[in-house]
């Protein structure tokens, strides 16, 4: 069986290529892809968690699993949401450039 | 029948608020007979009250609603309508009456007609809630509420300055009272546990309270009654209440409101009577007040100003009487005291009312032959307030020199210098108000043309109260006549309210008969004295007097409203203009540098928002980052 600690190594790595899109991409659908690269990395990281639990018992197992799900059904609808705004920004400014959406500055 | 006058509250109160809400609308003579038919309707009843009480020994208590609960604590509102209270209501009424029916006139084509009448019925419901109140804290509404009304009142004319700051002036220093009031209620309750007044005063009977505790509170309900009836000190608001129109004067500022402290010590007589300390320092306070109000009546040459002392030191007189435990004299001197009060009031409002504003008696003279309805009244009320034999003042004031004389309430010495006292003021009495009637009415013209092509005499609707108050003055005095010629009915009516066991000394009849003949050579001399004086040509010595530095002194009043001045008013204005001061200098500029500062912070802050939602996002991340370390060096991660 692999070990757990290449999952996390892997969810690690994951993560941080996330977060790097989300601070250097100038689109934002690159940006966006890039926070559901961090989501999952932060998931794979729960399930494996959950998976080196499993010898403790069904709850413990289940405990990791359960969160997942629910991040997942939280990915969906922010997902809905966001590329919804993404739409109608586009429709306005027919452009995602995230530097040029800078109104809120004084 | 009796509980039936507990709706003359009532129907004033529809009065002033007919008066107050449709009156503008109304042409001017109806709002003032709406107010004097609310006030006859409440006369009527408490004529009614007053037969129904025939006979009986308690009054009636009439229960409203209950008005506070908290804890174990309730107050239920009712009106106790017994002897003491039927006879202050007939007052309040019936003079009413006659000062609303004499409004009219007065108040012809004033811009504020109902504006006044309905300040005036207010006033009317307010001092009936006054008397009639079951409990301190009725009472105590009652009592605000003939403050609001004569500050109201007073500053009827409120456009000229004057008019307004006598309004406050009157208004704040009788808060001082009102003060009083309120923590006597706080000790009354704290001591007795009820604020209810028959209560109260059955719990002193049982005497368990500490004298000093009653005294205490006596005290405090003294002060009370201080504000409200012009004692001194705190009586510098009452000749400057006279800025009103003359009608408010001889109803509020005469004949009913500034008897209120009277009747609130006459009301809680027992209290009073089971504290020979407390009692003492109420006589002391009217000997006071009436010789130096006396005094300072000699010389103000305003027609309403002589009268406003006279009515101090007629107040001190009652005072004098509360203290000497001779509380029914003392209320008895309130009911002849309304009637020729409130008739010499009326006579200067006629007066001025035709001369056209003219206030200052320098500029009278020889008005009789004008004015002879107005004239004879008026000498009428003089020789009653002086004591002239056979008038109702004489009888209400030989009572209270009498008992004075013989009262055990206070040490024997003080009843000679009360007695000398209050004579050497019957003596100023008598002359002041032949000076009052002697410029006015009497001697040589010495009005402006503008005046003398004006004056006439009153209209029927100001002469009418003229003659009824006049009438009123003379007879009043025949229900309490001395104990050794007749039946005193004044005091016999009033023993069923004011139960007080207090003795006072019984002189052999010669006595009492020099004593009579001793207070009418003091009005004699008073008028004479002043008949002759102001008859005669201004000799030097007559001006050297009137130079004096003692006339002086009595001219500016004593000196009191200086003594204010420089001892109160400009100190706290000083204290204010310091505070202002350090206002404007230190806590201004403390407050701007500090918004100044924020200002600037600010500004430093505001170039972190840059707007780029990476910058936000490459902040969190370092953020997050910071935490991340911090945990993992301080936090127990492993």
């Amino acid at each position: 069986m692999i070990g757990t600690e290449y999952y996390i190594a892997l969810s690690a790595i994951i993560f941080s290529i996330g977060t790097v899109g989300v601070l250097s991409r100038r689109s934002a659908i690159m940006v966006f892809l890039s926070i559901e690269l961090m989501l999952n990395a932060a998931n794979l990281a729960m399930v494996a968690f959950a998976r080196a639990w499993a010898s403790e018992g069904a709850l413990a197992a289940m405990n990791g699993q359960a969160a997942v799900f629910i991040i997942l059904a939280i990915a969906a609808a922010e997902v809905a949401v966001g590329l919804g705004i993404l739409v109608a920004i586009f429709r306005y400014r027919e452009t995602t450039e995230l530097d040029l959406l800078s109104e809120m500055r004084l | 029948m009796i509980a039936l006058a507990a709706y003359a509250p009532l129907i004033a109160l529809v009065g002033a608020l007919i008066n107050g809400i449709f009156g503008r609308n109304l042409k001017e003579p109806l709002p003032g007979y709406i107010a004097s038919a609310a006030v006859f309707a409440a006369f009527v009843l408490s004529v009614m009250a007053f037969f129904g009480l025939q006979g009986q020994e308690h009054g009636s208590n009439v229960q409203l609603w209950q008005y506070l609960s908290a804890g174990n604590f309730k107050l239920n509102l009712a009106f106790n309508i017994d002897h003491l209270a039927v006879i202050m209501m007939m007052i309040i009424t019936g003079v009413g009456f006659l000062i609303h029916i004499y409004s009219i006139a007065y108040m012809h084509n004033d811009s504020g007609f109902s504006r006044y009448f309905s300040f005036l019925n207010l006033f009317i419901a307010s001092m009936l809630i006054l008397v009639m109140a079951d409990s301190f804290p009725l009472m105590f509404i009652g009592w605000e509420g003939v403050g609001v009304c004569s500050f109201l009142l007073i500053g009827f004319w409120y456009g000229i300055k004057a008019n307004a700051d006598a309004a406050r002036k009157a208004f704040i220093v009788n808060r001082i009272g009102d003060f009083g009031f309120l923590l006597a209620m706080f000790l009354t309750y704290k001591v007795f546990g009820t604020l209810n007044i028959a209560d109260m005063l059955g719990h002193i009977q049982v005497a368990r309270v500490l004298p000093a505790g009653l005294t205490a509170i006596a005290l405090l309900y003294l002060l009370a009654a201080m504000g409200k009836s012009a004692q001194m000190p705190l009586h510098v608001w009452l000749p400057d209440a006279m800025a009103g129109p003359t009608p408010v004067s001889a109803l509020i500022h005469a004949a009913t409101m500034v008897t209120a402290g009277v009747y609130l010590i006459a009301r809680i007589a027992p209290l009073f009577a089971a504290s020979p300390s407390a009692s003492m320092v109420v006589a002391w306070v009217g000997l006071i007040t009436a010789f130096v109000a006396a005094f300072i009546a000699l010389s103000q040459t305003d027609i309403k100003r002589i009268l406003a002392y006279s009515t101090l030191s007629q107040l001190g007189y009652m005072f004098v009487a509360l203290g000497c435990g001779a509380y029914w004299v003392a209320i008895f001197h309130v009911f002849t005291h309304a009637f020729f009060k409130a008739l010499l009031f009326l006579t200067s409002g006629s007066v001025i009312h035709a001369m056209g504003g003219e206030q200052d008696v320098e500029k009278m003279g020889g008005l009789h032959k004008y004015m002879k309805l107005t004239s004879i009244t008026a000498f009428i009320g003089t020789l009653a307030i002086a004591g002239v034999p056979f008038l109702s003042g004489f009888f209400s004031k030989d009572a209270i020199l009498a008992h004075a004389f013989t009262t055990t309430l206070a040490p024997v010495a003080l009843n000679y210098i009360a007695y000398i006292i209050l004579l050497v003021t019957a003596v100023m009495t008598a002359f002041y108000m032949m000076r009052w009637y002697y410029l006015v009415f009497l001697g040589k013209e010495r009005l402006s043309k503008e005046a003398k092509a004006h004056v006439h005499e009153s209209p029927s609707l100001m002469t009418m109260p003229l003659g009824v108050l006049a009438f009123l003055s003379v007879v009043a005095g025949y229900f309490g006549l001395p104990e050794f010629l007749a039946k005193n009915q004044f005091a016999s009516w009033l023993e069923n309210s004011i139960e007080v066991d207090i003795s006072f000394g019984h002189p052999p009849v010669w006595l009492e008969w020099t004593l009579i003949l001793i207070s009418v050579a003091a009005a004699a001399i008073g008028l004479g004295l002043a008949y002759w004086v102001y008859s005669r040509k201004k000799s030097k010595a007559m001006l050297r007097i009137s130079n004096s530095a003692i006339a002086k002194f009595s001219q500016s009043g004593a000196g009191f409203d200086g003594f204010y001045n420089a001892g109160i008013i400009k100190p706290a204005e000083e204290t204010a203009e310091g505070l202002a001061l350090l206002d404007a200098e230190v806590l201004d500029t403390g407050l701007s540098s500090l918004a100044l500062g924020v200002g600037l912070f600010a500004g430093l802050m505001r170039k972190i928002q840059t707007g780029y939602i990476r910058f936000y996002a490459l902040a969190m991340a370092l953020g997050f980052a910071v935490l991340v370390i911090l945990a993992a060096f301080w936090g127990k991660l492993s």
